[in-house]
């Protein structure tokens, strides 16, 4: 038998029992960050294809409400800050170590081309606003008129952006449930399926909707696909991911994650995309909503676990 | 900086000691003591370790950080600057030994050797004040420091090295 106990009766706040120290706001920028990035990726996909009259939600509608998720993001992230008068640091240096550091500057890049791309169509969801001074409106179609470079670098940002969430996680070596570079093409397959969840409940038109749960189902069956081998990773792995795989699979995170996350996530989600696009009657709105409620469980799970796995004692 | 583990006997005079020196505020601290027993009874084996921060040469903490705060000093000691810090969290999240934590006052904190001391040429507070004198301080580069000798002559182990930190923290068994 071993036994390993402080006995100087350490208990730094939010360091012991176990970590804590992020705590709602991280989970809750990942899920809006993943959201954006999705819908920002379908928006500029689709008008490199010049699809836009096809998919107006995509390309139009649902980006104008990307700044407003960026933002509340941004604001999330700034509220986790303990130091909040420094925040201007992080836009001092880049640290290409530090995903923190080329995430911020995504960030800091991404956030106003969305605020340009709500911009250039407004008028979708406002038909009758007006920019008023002639300066904005110079702008707005001095931009308009450069629209495919912008529909690129949404395309590449806004893959870094979903990426980016899980790599961030990823990169701690310390918490082994996050240690693993599945993490990263898993949070930016959730961000898309999200993304694509957002679309289809804006769309008002059902080829529209049928065309994006169509992606939605495909994502969904890549996202599960990873996560089964996530686990595979983790239980053929060290000590420390079997501990921190067994907190899914029998300990405490078990029920929260496959019944909530998995089952009604994305798996109903998908077989009611399924039954929907086999013409059976099912109201368009049940499974994206339950896909973007999965999305921000999943995180909140994920980040809530991963400071409870760990090496020592 | 090399802890003896059979001459250590759990005090935490060093905890004390640190908390004083380091003004560090209160229901925190910088170093602790662990205490591993092994065996079952009456075959007990029991073992004392002051740990904290074990700067580690392949700092995760460093590397994380994603304005710069955290660094290596000359001689690699690893410390915060605390208005660079900007307290998101992420070298806390980094360190698979727990060893930071952030100030009430919104920068990360930590160990730092007692570095305002070791600058003068003093000893760290809690090596200086150990009543049994099982912790070994210096420059791992100089032959003649005190921790180079030790880590020479004993056996010694390094706290889960397996996690790749190249931890500086010995603990002679």
């Amino acid at each position: 038998m071993r036994e390993e106990l402080i006995v100087s009766g350490r208990m730094n706040p939010h360091i012991d029992p176990h970590l804590a120290i992020w705590e709602w706001q991280i989970p809750a920028y990942l899920f809006l960050g993943g959201l954006a990035a999705g819908i920002l990726f379908f928006a500029g996909f689709y008008t490199l294809r010049d699809k836009q009259d096809e998919y107006p939600t995509a390309v139009k509608l649902a980006p104008i409400f990307t700044p407003l998720l960026l933002g509340l993001g941004l604001f999330f992230l700034f509220l986790d800050l303990k130091h909040k008068l420094f925040f201007w640091r992080l836009y001092t240096t880049i640290r290409l170590e530090s995903p923190m550091s080329w995430g911020a500057w995504t960030l800091m890049f991404i956030t106003p081309l969305s605020a340009i791309w709500a911009a250039l169509h407004i008028n979708t969801l406002f038909p009758r606003w007006d920019w008023k001074f002639d300066v904005v409106k110079d702008i707005v179609s001095w931009f308009a008129s450069y629209k495919k470079h912008m529909a690129w670098i949404m395309v590449i940002l806004s893959l870094i952006l979903g990426i980016y969430t899980g790599i961030l996680l990823s990169a701690f070596n310390a918490r082994p449930l996050w240690n693993t570079s599945i993490l990263g093409p898993l949070f930016l397959t959730s961000g898309l399926s999200t993304g694509a969840a957002g679309i289809i409940l804006l769309s008002k038109s059902a080829k529209e909707r049928h065309h994006f749960a169509r992606i939605d189902l495909g994502l969904i069956a890549v996202e599960l696909f990873l996560i089964v081998h996530m686990f595979m990773g983790f239980k053929a792995s060290t000590q420390v991911q079997i501990d921190a795989a067994n907190m899914f699979l029998g300990g405490e995170f078990t029920a929260p994650f496959w019944g909530l996350v998995v089952g009604l996530g994305l798996t109903l989600p998908a077989v009611l995309e399924v039954l929907e696009l086999r013409k059976r009657k099912v109201h368009y709105a049940i499974a994206p909503a339950l896909v973007l409620f999965g999305g921000l469980l999943f995180r909140f799970i994920l980040a809530h676990a991963g400071q409870m796995s760990r090496w020592l004692y | 900086m090399a802890v003896d583990t059979k001459k250590c006997v759990g005090c935490s005079d060093c905890v004390v000691a640190c908390q004083t020196e380091n003004n560090v505020p209160i229901g925190y601290c910088r170093d602790w003591v662990v205490e591993v027993t092994n065996g079952t009874y009456p075959q007990l084996e029991l073992e004392h370790r002051s740990e904290r921060c074990n700067h580690c040469d392949n700092s995760p903490c460093v590397r994380c950080c994603p304005t710069g705060a955290s660094h290596y000093e000359a001689g690699g000691i690893v410390t915060v600057t605390h208005n660079e810090c900007i307290g998101c969290g992420a070298c806390i999240t980094s360190c698979p030994y727990d060893a930071r934590y952030t100030h009430p006052e919104g920068y990360v904190d930590k160990c730092t050797f007692c570095l305002h001391r070791v600058e003068k040429g003093q000893q760290p507070a809690c090596v200086s004040v150990c009543p049994t004198k099982c912790m070994y301080f210096g420059d791992l580069d100089d032959p003649n420091s005190d921790v180079s000798k030790v880590v020479k002559r004993r056996k010694y182990k390094t706290l889960i090295p397996e996690a790749g930190t190249k931890p500086q923290l010995f603990f002679l068994i």
